[in-house]
């Protein structure tokens, strides 16, 4: 690596969704692996191409769901047949179809939650400052204009080498990213 | 072009920058002053009123033996209910994949939180004594008392704070991506501080795009049995009483069916005003205001169903109690609510059969008016015919609302539209992300 200033990345800017997907197969099959695409909106294939298949993301929701369910259901049981038991029009202390409604609701609470904190989590969201945001082009990531950003930290990276990989794809323009 | 979801010759850019400009370029209407203003009036007559409240108690209020309900739980049902179409247009049609909600589904959801604010106020100001309202919720107190899980009242309370929880969550979770377009397009300081907080930095990143469409549909598919069980619920604070005209097991469908009714009726009310006044006709049709209207026929049929079922159980049942509410509600002191509740509800939404009355924007917003007031009615006749005469002659008595139910009642109506107008103001009214989606879908085609 060079001596000037520290760099993030490289980042590419491009006009469509295609040619981003186009980029990204393109930089993959060159070697290049640290690399994330930035998009205005969903674009499905991208994270494939990406080779990000799997998010624990599901499998935190069902783990807060039962938490939620297994929680909210032995709250109540405690707490009517155990901590304080009322005799309530002679039925059952542990009267459990009564206890279905709160059962469900927490179950649904508890779920919901661990989606929004899980997907955040992940993100590694909030995270006010990112190098990205010292690029002003980059403020059109959010508008119309799709991005590939190559890391410095990625083996193959070369400052001259990868500006002129990135040129040569079907890019609006390459720009560097500064870096801390 | 009436067929359409999105006018032509739109394109990312031109559908970010139209939405995002509402917020960010606009200068302050006079319209939108005007607006806010007069609904500020009505919060600060709800705030008197709530004040007067905490100092006197709930004998301002018209409500006493028998009927110890009243405005209260009648407006609180009809708030529950109008906030039920905000939830279902952002996560039933988002899972049946129904492209049209998407210009629709921001402000619904909007409508749904703000709904439920002013749906929650009402139970917690009819305990009598508001400041022990967490008496309801579960915690291991000092006074070694627990709340009582068999009764529905507290499982209303765990319902309705899920469902205000849920909906903030979608609802937030749907704006990070805009908050991001608006922090990166505002152009003072200020706003670029405020939206960059709340985007919490979202930059778009292919993988985050991933993990949050699962999270998004995740949640949807957690808000979609959440919607259905909430007026469920609400509907048992009614049918696990024995009182004659609410001890019925049609209650909670008939419910679910009449909060979706409603809650597409005030979507109607809002969207048509709101379009004109922000020129959004290219992202709200005609198509969808038609969809909408649509939705309205079907639920207000099933609401019609469940009123023939009732009159038709209180015959069946051969019970002299069921028998005689029904004639009450027909013939009695509150007899007129009852007609005119039949006229809003189920007959003047038949003209929505007519081509002509669906493709009218004017005769689209009157007939949501009207459905709005039905169904208010409708509470009102459910709450109060069915308590102020029951099984005992000699302890009937009747229900005259006050001058502090109706302050209440308005109060909140100007509470809603306030925060409404707040949200017009700073937050992006339509999707953007969603509908850069959606150029991209209709451009593939």
């Amino acid at each position: 690596m060079s001596k000037e200033a520290p760099v993030y990345g490289l980042l590419a800017e491009f006009d469509t969704p295609e040619d981003l997907i186009q980029a990204v197969r393109r930089a993959r099959a060159a070697g290049y692996r640290k690399m994330d695409a930035y998009t205005p909106f969903p674009v499905e294939q991208l994270s494939e191409e990406l080779d990000f298949h799997h998010s624990a993301l599901p499998l935190i929701v069902l783990i807060g769901g039962l938490v939620g369910c297994a929680g909210g259901f032995f709250l109540q049981y405690w707490i009517s047949a155990i901590d304080y038991p009322l005799n309530i029009g002679g039925r059952p202390f542990n009267s459990w179809p009564a206890f279905i409604p709160v059962t469900f609701e927490m179950t649904i609470l508890i779920a919901a939650l661990s989606a929004v904190l899980g997907m955040l989590g992940l993100n590694g969201l909030p995270m006010p400052y990112h190098p990205l945001f010292n690029c002003p082009r980059f403020a059109l990531a959010s508008r119309n204009r799709f991005f590939l950003c190559i890391e410095s930290v990625d083996q193959n990276f070369d400052r001259e080498a990868t500006l002129k990989f990135l040129s040569e794809l079907n890019s609006k323009g390459v720009s560097e990213v500064a870096g801390e | 072009m009436s067929q359409e979801i999105i006018g032509p010759g739109h394109t990312y850019a031109t559908v970010t920058d139209k939405i995002s400009a509402i917020v960010l370029t606009r200068k302050w209407s006079r319209h939108w002053l005007l607006g806010f203003g007069i609904s500020f009036v009505f919060v600060m007559l709800l705030m008197v009123a709530i004040t007067y409240l905490l100092v006197k108690g709930i004998g301002i209020w018209g409500v006493n033996v028998p009927v110890g309900w009243g405005f209260a739980i009648v407006n609180f049902v009809w708030w529950i209910g109008i906030g039920h179409a905000g939830t279902l247009i952002s996560a039933i049609l988002l899972l049946l994949r129904q492209e049209w909600r998407t210009s629709i589904n921001r402000f619904a959801e909007a409508m749904t939180l703000f709904a439920v604010a002013c749906a929650g106020l009402f139970p917690l100001l009819h305990l009598g004594r508001p400041w022990f309202g967490y008496w309801l919720i579960p915690y291991p107190s000092t006074m070694n008392v627990w709340p009582q899980f068999r009764s529905p009242l507290v499982w209303d309370v765990f319902a309705v704070s899920t469902y205000l929880t849920v909906s903030l969550l979608f609802w937030f979770v749907g704006l990070i991506p805009d908050l991001a377009t608006l922090r990166d397009r505002a152009s003072g300081r200020l706003g670029r501080i405020i939206y960059g907080i709340l985007a919490m930095g979202w930059r778009g990143s292919a993988i985050h795009w991933h993990r949050y469409d699962i999270a998004y549909l995740l949640l949807a598919g957690l808000a979609t049995p959440l919607v259905v069980s909430v007026h469920t619920v609400v509907s048992f604070d009614f049918a696990v009483g024995i009182v004659p005209g609410w001890h019925s097991t049609i209650f909670p469908p008939y419910f679910v069916a009449g909060a979706i009714y409603s809650g597409f009726a005030m979507v109607m009310v809002l969207a048509i005003p709101i379009r004109a006044a922000y020129g959004l006709e290219d992202f709200i049709t005609m198509r969808h205001l038609q969809n909408m209207a649509k939705v309205m026929l079907a639920t207000g049929l099933i609401v019609a169903y469940g009123y023939l079922m009732e009159t038709f159980i209180s015959w069946y049942s051969a019970n002299q109690f069921e028998r005689y509410l029904t004639l009450n509600r027909w013939t009695g002191p509150y007899g007129p609510i009852y007609w005119a509740l039949i006229i809003f509800n189920i007959l003047i939404p038949q003209a929505l059969w007519f081509k002509r009355a669906r493709t009218s924007v004017i005769s689209l917003w009157l007939i949501a008016l009207a459905v709005n007031i039905g169904m208010w009615l409708e509470r009102f006749v459910i709450v109060v015919t069915s308590l102020h005469r029951d099984f005992l002659p000699s302890s009937w008595g009747m229900y005259y609302p006050t001058i502090w139910d109706w302050s209440t009642y308005f109060g909140t109506i100007g509470l809603f539209l306030a925060l409404l107008f707040l949200f017009l103001r700073f937050l992006p009214v339509i999707s953007i992300f969603e509908m850069r989606t959606l150029v991209e879908k209709t451009e593939a085609q």
